[in-house]
């Protein structure tokens, strides 16, 4: 397997040696857009299309900082966003290419609107 | 008035009734079922219709009885994403009998089931699953299980948070053979340091266990992006709309959340399981089983790899209903009927009778899961701090036993002390270095030597609670990463420790664990239901233990061979004290008793079963006889291992017709001359029970039978022991000698002792 890291470099790469001589970070360790995406090929390939899914919105989520991500997360729990800020929220994914998370975004301003699950 | 309550202190209850109080079973909550209060496993009358109706254009119009227009978030998402709109209309039809069946029956495969059951609402799958009977269930769970090889997963926790004794007993988890281990903190900002001491332990004696440590999402993720965790499970969702939302989220946060962990190449799994909603009071009258059709259905809507329920939290609750713990296997069925990773359950204590709390699990061990735990406490139970797990550090022994009387694999195998100790103390070690080496907190020796040694953490001399909480405190502070604890590894000595611990790192990068019940083996092969696809389809099909891992099942340590016997037996030698004289003779003195011993007595055997030497047991009989004036023999029959023989070859040698037939085991009788050799005149047979006062009443009555008076009445023993569970093993080694020396000394004769005293 040759998958390639966040950062681009090879799993063969990630030593010992290259830890102690400093040369590695954590986007090496990080798994990337292109392997998200090929895994998601692969459970659906398996017929587990909704793990396959779940890995696309992951893959577009590689673009996102950390607490960029989890921001979003907040947003969407429960009586945190009306219903323009979720949608706010779907244009700013899908400026960032992440267009299955926009739309799920967008789906739950929806469901929350008729649940009564916006702020 | 009861009548079995007490009154004026004076016990009314029958004593069969005060024996069955006293019963631990009687310490549980037992319930009458109540479907407003969700007290109920299976189908409450408030449970719907399952239904499936779509318009022409393909819009779903209603699911489970309930119109598109009054859906709640949960029916909502289940529709939009766990069932196949294509495959619905026909799954739907299908009676439930016909898909309990298919579910059932090995020749219709795996894949053939997943189709079908793509397409069934949650009431529908719920329906289906109650009318399985228990066996039906496990056929079930054989063949439905996503990966081929079953595992299973550890808590691994203490009160102190201590990570180095966190690291030794990650080393003893994976020793024993757990895949997964998974701790938590009882104070929340030790979560770092413990999740550093897991990862180290955990690479100990061998690669690739996944480790977590279960805090809060926000944290717990925090700790995954920076390889100091590699998988988390406690993501909870739940099967009414209430207690989801009441629990801050919602089916679209939690999916994304879920994303959230795969972008940074954690494994991750959900968590739900019956009772929750009845614990919040929310269960709308509806099921245990319904509402978890719903979180099973909602799980793999999310797109989650795999499910921990089975109860969880809520399993005592399930377990007080009827039917409840059928209810909890059959929701680890709902999981893999749904193609997801079953995280089984038995991770909390559902009674306080060890008979109902290994009925509970047994099953599961029996079938198999992806973890037949979802977490096996692997620490005291007082260092769990989840709570009791159904099994706990103490059960590892039983556990291995039930795997082994059975032989199934049930994950896990015995460990020999000598290696647990090397572990431990790599383990304590190899985590103490990297706390000095990163400053984080220096531990001296002495607490080294305590974490190898202990139990648990009450073992461990009294801690400063302020060390471990700084030395997380830098962790987090200072973005340590797991970059540092290899480096940090590497530059103190243990290498390959390093390697282990960069490898799990370096797995992230492929993130083939990402797949459905994903696992790594001890070589760092990746087994999921992609790469092992479960491919059971009926007798002679789907996981058999290879030789070596079936050796494993059997070999347990307290197992032991006629070899250790003899081994053990030679101990208990004195030389010299019985030596023989030559060939022996028939006596003429009327007053004559001959005591013949068996073919292995004082010569391959010296210690009888109930823990007596044999040297003791003769002296108790020789002076039972001379207390009545007789004069005893000792005569080794040479020709036979049969005691009735053996009394009666002494019979015939003696003066007075009276011979008392004695094996090394302790078996004793008391013989005459002219009775047929399977009589006797007394005997006592459970040898583990016979005390040196029966030996010497054997020796007064045979010196009385001789004399011809009244024998005094033997008492016979008792015991609520497993006698024959205790001894029975060692009475076939015993055995198996005694027929050895019988035809090692046939051809000698019976031989004349003359006993050293």
């Amino acid at each position: 397997m040759s998958a390639t890291s966040y950062s681009g470099r090879r799993a063969e790469e990630v030593t010992v040696e290259a830890v102690r001589n400093g040369e590695l970070n954590l986007d090496d360790i990080r798994i990337s857009r292109s392997t998200l995406l090929a895994q998601a090929e692969a459970a659906e390939r398996s017929g587990s299309v909704q793990l396959g899914l779940n890995l696309r919105r992951a893959a577009e989520l590689t673009a996102f900082g950390d607490e960029e991500m989890l921001a979003a997360y907040e947003a969407l729990r429960p009586h945190r966003s009306t219903f323009d800020e979720l949608e706010a929220l779907a244009q700013r994914l899908e400026a960032r290419q992440a267009h299955e998370c926009a739309r799920l975004v967008r789906e739950a301003a929806e469901v929350y609107r008729r649940r009564g699950l916006l702020r | 008035m009861d009548m079995d309550s007490t009154e004026n202190g004076q016990d009314h209850r029958l004593g069969r009734i005060r024996l069955l109080d006293e019963q631990r079973v009687n310490l549980d909550g037992f319930a009458e079922p109540d479907p407003e209060l969700g007290m109920i496993a299976h189908r409450s009358p408030n449970d719907p219709e399952p239904s499936w109706v779509v318009a022409d254009d393909g819009t779903v119009l209603e699911m489970d009885s309930r119109r598109a227009e009054d859906f709640d978030a949960i029916d909502e998402f289940i529709v939009r994403y766990a069932i196949d709109h294509e495959q619905a209309p026909r799954s739907m039809a299908m009676s439930e009998v016909e898909l309990a069946r298919l579910i059932v029956d090995p020749s219709t495969p795996r894949e053939e089931v997943l189709r079908v059951c793509s397409g069934l609402t949650p009431a529908k799958m719920a329906r289906v699953v109650s009318m399985l009977q228990p066996v039906e269930i496990q056929m079930a769970m054989m063949k439905m299980r996503a990966r081929r090889t079953p595992s299973n997963q550890a808590h691994v926790t203490n009160r102190l948070d201590d990570p180095l004794l966190i690291a030794a007993d990650a080393a003893t988890a994976v020793l024993y053979g757990f895949r997964e281990l998974e701790a938590t903190v009882p104070v929340l900002d030790d979560a770092p340091a413990v999740a550093i001491g897991l990862l180290i332990g955990s690479q100990v004696p061998a690669p690739g266990a996944l480790t977590q440590c279960s805090v809060e999402e926000a944290r717990e993720l925090a700790m995954g992006v920076r390889g100091l965790v590699s998988y988390a499970e406690t993501v909870s969702i739940y099967g009414t709309e209430q207690v989801f939302t009441d629990g801050d989220d919602t089916p679209w946060s939690k999916a994304f959340l879920t994303s959230c962990y795969a972008s940074r190449g954690i494994k991750m799994r959900l968590s739900s399981g019956a009772g929750a909603e009845v614990l919040m009071g929310q269960a709308e009258g509806k099921s245990m089983n319904y509402l978890e059709a719903r979180c099973v259905a909602l799980a793999k809507a999310i797109g989650a790899q795999g499910v921990q329920n089975g109860g969880i939290d809520g399993a005592a609750i399930t377990a007080s209903v009827p039917g409840g713990v059928r209810e909890l296997h059959a929701e680890n069925l709902m999981v893999m009927l749904r193609g997801l990773e079953s995280c089984s359950g038995n991770d909390s204590l559902v009674s306080e009778s060890t008979m109902r709390r290994t009925s509970r699990t047994l099953p599961t061990l029996l079938s198999g899961s992806d973890f037949i735990f979802s977490g096996f406490g692997s620490i005291p139970s007082y260092d769990n701090m989840f709570g009791p797990s159904n099994f706990n550090a103490a059960d590892l022994d039983d556990y291995l036993v039930l795997q082994r009387d059975w032989g199934v694999d049930g994950g896990l195998r015995s460990v020999d002390p000598t290696t647990l100790e090397a572990m431990r103390r790599e383990a304590a070690e190899a985590t103490r270095a990297v706390f000095e080496y990163l400053g984080l907190a220096d531990f001296d020796d002495e607490h080294v030597e305590a974490v190898v040694m202990a139990e648990g953490s009450k073992d461990l001399p009294q801690t400063d609670g302020l060390k471990v909480l700084n030395a997380a405190r830098i962790i987090d502070q200072s973005g340590l990463t797991v970059l540092d604890v290899v480096r940090a590894l590497a530059e103190t000595g243990f290498p390959h420790i390093a390697d282990r611990v960069l490898g799990m790192a370096r797995a992230r990068i492929s993130g083939d664990y990402l797949q459905v019940a994903a696992i790594f083996d001890e070589e760092m092969n990746v087994l999921s239901a992609l790469r092992d696809p479960n491919d059971y389809r009926g007798p002679g099909t789907g996981y058999r233990p290879s030789p070596e891992r079936q050796a494993q099942i059997d070999a347990i340590r307290q197992a032991r061979s006629v070899a250790d016997l003899v081994r053990e037996q030679a101990k208990f030698a004195e030389p010299g004290r019985l030596a023989p004289l030559g060939p022996a003779g028939v006596g003429d003195d009327p007053r004559e008793v001959v005591i013949g011993v068996s073919p292995a007595f004082g010569t391959r055997l010296y210690r009888t079963l109930s823990g007596m030497t044999i040297y003791e047991v003769l002296e108790q009989i020789l002076a039972g006889l001379e207390e009545e004036q007789c004069v005893p023999r000792v005569v080794r029959i040479t020709d036979t291992i049969d005691l009735g023989a053996i009394g009666k070859s002494a019979a015939r040698l003696s003066g007075s017709g009276i011979g008392v037939g004695l094996q090394a085991k302790g078996t004793v009788l008391i013989h005459r001359r002219d009775l047929p050799p399977l009589a006797n005149l007394e005997l006592l047979s459970v040898a583990p029970l016979i005390t040196p006062e029966m030996y010497r009443l054997i020796g007064i009555n045979a010196g009385r039978h001789a004399k011809g008076t009244t024998p005094a009445p033997m008492r016979n023993a008792y015991t609520d022991e497993a006698i024959t569970a205790r001894y029975h093993t060692k009475v076939v080694s015993m055995v198996a000698i005694e027929r050895r020396e019988a035809e090692r000394r046939e051809a000698d004769g019976h031989i004349e002792l003359e006993v050293t005293r």
